[in-house]
């Protein structure tokens, strides 16, 4: 990560070099450093720190730490719940904001607005005081639960369990998708319907065979930083389970704020792994972006 | 023959409607649900609660506990933007001005902080902190330092669309031509021109820096005890009680995101 901030101070200098102006560029360098004193302090040092010490053991190199946890069921366990929880809270939120998109390009530009609106101000509901507003809309005793228990539509359902956490998770994905798909609907041009219907296409088609396929790009880049957005999720599934849920973010915190033992090397192994996975959904993402902008 | 009335929606448009319509009563549900519960006098195994009162809302903002860790929130909270505002908008103004190729290294470096969630970086901020010679975790600096690194991918975006709009270049030629220095031009020309956008982006920092809960959990605890920490630690208590928390919470952030998208219009 070091080796980002060491290429970003080269550039700098070989722009210098170029300008042939050095003292007023020297300058422009100089207001660059509190930038990259910060983010050196704050991000790159934590990220090199746990590159060091996920490859030590006691001190010395080894890959240990990394066959513990792909040899342990206990950890694959928390990264299979941690890929279940994300995927399905990702589809479910990405196919509920689909619809809604849909009908949003369609409806009149007054609702549309405050629905835009609504949307960015329900995108902010997430982490600890989401979990305590599901407790009491379908926790225990909670009036959604009463009232499902009463109809007799309750079944096995528990908020404090797998099933809860994906409809709480996806909860917090669908303002996320929407506002990321709303503007890729911009690609779909409204006589396109129009035309398919004089052609003798049923609506089912039009979507299978036109819409869908020019909303795929967008449709893949918003599910995968879904996924990254719920996959390094923390405060919503530790506020609603405690430590009781084999999570991967909360084997990482157990490991260097437990009660228990504090395995820092462990955690920096965890935490590597989990980054990876994010920085593939993150180049994924980035690679979709720029299919879509060469349409 | 009279003429029948033409209807006024057609079957096409009530469904979009109901669709949004739906997608808003199921967002605001829990909303709702939590205001309900935080007027009721006590809501037991019923579906409505029994009675109305205002009584734990008047019990939270005399807590004196609570009314200090809102303050912590929004000290740290205003601390951050302000460092934020110093640091980064003399940064992009003087990558799109002086270093345009860095941009592409700027995003870069944005994007790894998508993919390092705050529990993965606590980790290695815990180990190097915590003691030895910048020992910093346990105290609030640890936390501006923190949200620095989060509001940065949304503050440095909103600056760099606004400069991409501007054209620098030659606004900064012309200012030249016309015998002003460069602070002097970027304080009068550029900054009016990307103050817009970046009030928006500071504001819709404010409301998730607000609900930041793993970093001030991890790394500060009760040592300097911020929103959702408080929120957290008092959830074995009365659900009437933090329900009030959770609502002051919600509509605290909901007027600050709603402050954000006025000035982005």
């Amino acid at each position: 990560m070091n080796v980002i901030s060491a290429t970003v101070f080269a550039d700098a200098v070989v722009s210098v070099k170029a300008k042939g102006q050095r003292f007023r560029h020297w300058r422009a360098v100089l207001i660059l450093l509190p930038f990259v004193l910060l983010l050196t302090v704050f991000s790159l040092a934590p990220s090199a720190w746990l590159i060091v010490n996920s490859l030590k053991v006691d001190g010395d190199w080894s890959l240990a730490n990394f066959s513990d946890i792909l040899g342990s069921v206990f950890y694959r366990q928390a990264f299979g719940n941690s890929l279940w929880i994300s995927v399905c809270s990702s589809l479910a939120g990405l196919a509920l904001a689909l619809v809604t998109a849909a009908s949003l390009r369609r409806v009149d530009c007054t609702l549309r607005d405050i629905t835009v609106a609504f949307t960015n101000m329900t995108a902010n509901l997430s982490g600890v005081p989401l979990a305590f507003a599901f407790i009491i809309v379908m926790g225990t005793n909670g009036a959604v639960t009463l009232l499902l228990r009463k109809a007799g539509w309750l079944g096995g359902f528990d908020l404090y369990s797998q099933t809860g956490l994906i409809l709480i998770y996806t909860y917090f994905q669908i303002p996320l998708a929407l506002l990321l798909l709303y503007p890729a609907f911009d690609a779909l041009e409204d006589d396109w319907q129009d035309s398919a219907a004089l052609l003798g296409a049923s609506r089912m088609t039009y979507w299978r065979c036109v819409g869908l396929p020019v909303l795929m790009p967008a449709l893949l880049g918003t599910f995968v930083l879904l996924l990254a957005n719920a996959l390094g999720a923390y405060a919503t599934a530790y506020a609603l389970m405690s430590s009781n849920y084999n999570l991967v973010t909360i084997r990482i915190s157990s490991l260097v704020v437990g009660d228990i033992s504090l395995e820092p090397n462990l955690a920096a192994a965890l935490s590597l792994m989990l980054t990876a996975m994010l920085v593939l959904v993150v180049l994924v993402n980035q690679y979709l972006l720029g299919k879509n902008h060469a349409k | 023959m009279q003429n029948k009335p033409q209807k006024n929606l057609n079957t096409t448009q009530r469904y979009h409607r109901s669709v949004v319509f739906t997608f808003m009563t199921v967002m605001i549900f829990p909303v709702l649900a939590t205001l309900l519960y935080s007027l009721s006098q006590r809501w037991g195994a019923t579906v409505l609660p029994d009675s109305l009162t205002f009584d734990w809302y008047l019990q939270l903002w005399q807590d004196a506990r609570f009314l200090h860790a809102f303050g912590n929130s929004l000290l740290l909270v205003l601390g951050t933007l302000v460092l934020c505002t110093v640091v980064i908008v003399p940064t992009a103004f003087v990558v799109f001005y002086y270093f345009p190729k860095l941009d592409r290294w700027m995003n870069i470096l944005i994007l790894m902080q998508f993919a390092v969630p705050p529990v993965v970086s606590s980790v290695g901020l815990l180990q190097l902190y915590a003691d030895g010679p910048i020992p910093m975790v346990g105290t609030p600096w640890v936390l501006v330092g923190c949200y620095f690194t989060i509001a940065l991918p949304f503050i440095y975006r909103a600056l760099a669309t606004g400069l991409q709009g501007l054209n620098v270049r030659d606004l900064m030629d012309a200012a030249h031509l016309l015998g002003a220095s460069t602070p002097a031009a970027f304080l009068a020309i550029i900054l009016p021109n990307i103050r817009k956008g970046l009030m928006a982006a500071l504001f819709l920092s404010m409301s998730f820096l607000l609900g930041e809960f793993v970093f001030a959990n991890m790394l500060v605890g009760s040592r300097f005890e911020t929103l959702n920490v408080y929120l957290y630690s008092v959830r074995g208590t009365s659900g009437h009680f933090t329900s009030a928390i959770v609502m002051s919470y919600f509509l605290f952030t909901l007027f600050v995101t709603w402050l954000a998208s006025r000035l982005s219009r």
